[in-house]
């Protein structure tokens, strides 16, 4: 993926460089608002990596203006503030999605991953009421979860689980994006309370089936994918 | 203490209303002053118009000879009526009166005038009343046939001399209401500084680092002993929140210390050089994790604080409570049931209220969270919401519970209350809850649930009204 940071904190940046790139990504980066505009005008970039602080013309500014032009790359806002309506004010301007401060870069890696597939991934997803991966398959409308040609039978929330994970396959997804994308809730539980879910949900789409679906990635989360194969 | 008795504004009052009182007072005086000259005077001319009436009738009835006989019978007694009479023919020689000399023509004697009897003898006949030297006079003068003259007019003497003592009466009564105006200000000025001084002795010492000196009071319940107890609430409000805030640094320093001490020798061990890649690994990892649960702490510290400086509504929506409960008791009930605990919501009624969704269900997830943390397995925990008398929302647990007189110390910033303090947790959690509640008007409530805990956020009815209000001011502002 072609991925843009607009960051003027060069320390921040020049890590997060390093981890994409190491990650497999192209990046290239801009140290103010203006430039980053500018870069992200002129070039296709799969997602922006913005922070909501920059000199001369702030995140905000800059991905409306994109935005006003009919620029539709995802945007990643970074930010200190967290306050919720910090966030909704980010995604009000344009944005994606929206990580505060100070971040595992696992998280940044996952959401940015998830940002760039979307746009492609989204316009055939929405149409389809079936998702299938390997021999996994469900069916949106019927709620019905097969594997392997045998019915599984879900609650409601781990079909949800499940659902959010096939819409990304072979992406990771963290703990905080399951909350979000499961609950619609944004906070950190202390516990894991995700992990459980997880576990449960891998009790019966996995089970009994030789090759294991969905894997825990270290430190970061999880991922719906063939064994050990890389995204 | 005299430019500030100067620079006060009392005083400055005092001074204000005294020049206001004394010029509505000069303008009555001197209104009065002139309407009484006025008066007589006028006296005067009607005393001349009635003389001159009477001459000119003896005039007509018995010619000349008869007028100067009656003038030189007036001027005899003119000694105690204080009249001037002046007969001379055409050529301007004296024929009758008591003065000798015509004195300066005035430019229309007929309409009256007025003139001086200088001090000097030829003026004078040995008639001439008792006056001696510069004597005001006003007077009226009349043709005769034969363009003989005749002066009528009359010493004004004794007129000016009352109203001499008029007038110096009335400065003088100025004057004293002057100075009694400038001694009470003077009076009321020093009284009301002295009390303030009071108030600002108090709070130089409290500037100067005293934070315990308080502002007596009279004890009369006046304005400034109004002010005094205000000021003393408030400073009693500032030291109970710098006691607190000292307490949480305290915490905060005591709380940090070992974390960052474990990650220092960590990474101490790390640079070793007989560490191998895999074990530098494992440190790193675990150094990560370290590193998380500090930044946990901040954030937590961070939000507390922020959900405690702020009364923001705008993100507030209308929500179900026990759609809220509900979905907190499916997020955590897998988590419960791994420890044998029974997680389950109850309660039937719909209980909307209108608050941050995200913040509540933090607040109703860290509850439930401590809840599974401190009940024994085959525990029950309960989610239940009521909305008699109050909307509620309770979590209800039979773990070992709180001791009535630790509670208030459990809603303290990092009190764990469990002795090992190695537990999982920051001891912010009920901070939290606490900071959300009071967010939403709402009470954070720690009862015994017989065994266990009961803890109640309980909001309050009218706070739909508050938010509308809150609105309401808000798109006033706008």
């Amino acid at each position: 993926m072609r991925i843009l940071i607009v960051e003027d904190d060069r320390d921040a940046a020049s890590y997060i460089v390093k981890g994409l790139k190491e990650s497999g990504h192209a990046v290239d980066v801009a140290y103010d608002g203006k430039d980053g505009l500018f870069m992200a005008a002129s070039d296709d970039y799969d997602t922006l990596v913005v922070d909501r602080m920059l000199p001369g013309m702030d995140g905000l500014k800059v991905v409306q203006t994109l935005r006003a032009t009919g620029n539709r790359t995802p945007v990643l806002f970074l930010s200190a503030l967290g306050e919720v309506d910090d966030r909704v004010r980010g995604l009000r301007a344009g944005g994606d999605d929206y990580l505060v401060k100070p971040y595992a870069f696992s998280e940044l890696l996952a959401r940015v991953e998830a940002l760039g597939r979307r746009r492609v991934s989204d316009a055939t997803d929405v149409r389809d009421t079936v998702l299938t991966y390997a021999d996994l398959s469900i069916d949106l409308l019927s709620r019905a979860v097969s594997r392997a040609g045998r019915e599984i039978d879900l609650q409601p929330r781990e079909f949800k689980i499940l659902e959010v994970l096939l819409r990304h396959p072979g992406q990771v997804m963290t703990r905080t994006m399951l909350l979000e994308k499961v609950w619609d809730y944004r906070f950190d539980p202390q516990t894991n309370v995700i992990d459980v879910h997880i576990s449960r949900l891998r009790q019966k789409v996995d089970r009994g089936f030789e090759q294991p679906l969905i894997h825990t990635i270290r430190g970061a989360g999880y991922s719906l994918r063939l064994a050990d194969k890389a995204p | 203490m005299r430019t500030r008795l100067l620079k006060s504004s009392t005083f400055r009052l005092t001074l204000a209303f005294s020049g206001v009182f004394t010029i509505s007072a000069l303008t009555l005086m001197a209104f009065l002053y002139m309407a009484g000259t006025r008066a007589l005077e006028r006296q005067v001319w009607e005393t001349i118009d009635a003389e001159i009436k009477g001459l000119r009738e003896q005039y007509s009835q018995s010619g000349l000879p008869g007028l100067i006989r009656t003038i030189d019978e007036r001027s005899e007694a003119a000694r105690e009526r204080r009249s001037v009479y002046l007969l001379v023919d055409r050529t301007g020689r004296k024929l009758a009166g008591n003065l000798e000399l015509w004195p300066v023509r005035a430019e229309n004697e007929t309409d009256g005038f007025r003139f001086t009897l200088p001090d000097s003898p030829e003026m004078s006949s040995p008639q001439s009343p008792v006056f001696g030297a510069d004597r005001p006079v006003l007077a009226r003068a009349f043709l005769l046939q034969g363009n003989a003259r005749l002066l009528v007019g009359r010493d004004i003497q004794d007129q000016i001399a009352s109203q001499l003592v008029l007038r110096n009466a009335i400065l003088l009564g100025i004057l004293i209401m002057i100075v009694l105006g400038v001694v009470a200000g003077y009076v009321v000025s020093r009284w009301m500084l002295s009390r303030l001084e009071r108030v600002n002795r108090t709070t130089r010492q409290i500037m100067a680092g005293d934070l315990g000196r308080r502002i007596d009071t009279n004890g009369v319940g006046d304005e400034f002993d109004e002010l005094a107890g205000n000021v003393n609430d408030m400073l009693e409000r500032i030291e109970s929140l710098l006691t607190g805030m000292r307490q949480v640094t305290d915490n905060i320093a005591h709380d940090l210390r070992t974390p960052l001490h474990r990650l220092r020798s960590r990474i101490e061990v790390a640079l070793m050089q007989n560490t191998n890649v895999m074990e530098s690994r494992q440190l790193l990892d675990e150094t990560i994790r370290e590193v998380d649960g500090l930044i946990e702490t901040f954030n937590a510290l961070l939000r507390i604080a922020r959900l405690e400086a702020g009364d923001r509504h705008s993100d507030w929506e209308p929500l179900d409570l026990g759609e809220l409960a509900r979905d907190v008791v499916e997020l955590y009930e897998p988590l419960a049931e791994d420890r044998s605990i029974t997680l389950r919501y109850q309660g039937n009624a719909q209980a909307r209220t209108n608050g941050n969704r995200q913040l509540l269900a933090q607040a109703v997830a860290n509850l439930t969270d401590n809840a599974i943390k401190y009940t024994q397995e085959r525990g029950e925990i309960i989610i239940s919401v009521d909305i008699r008398p109050e909307p509620t929302i309770t979590v209800l647990d039979n773990g070992p519970g709180i001791p009535r007189e630790l509670r208030d110390k459990a809603l303290e910033r990092f009190v764990r209350l469990a002795p090992e303090r190695s537990g999982p947790g920051n001891g912010l959690g009920l901070s939290l809850v606490q900071a959300v509640a009071r967010l939403h008007d709402a009470r954070l409530e720690l009862h015994d649930n017989n065994p266990g805990l009961a803890v109640t956020i309980r909001f309050s009815n009218d706070r739909h009204q508050t938010t509308s209000s809150i609105n309401k001011a808000a798109a006033r502002a706008a």
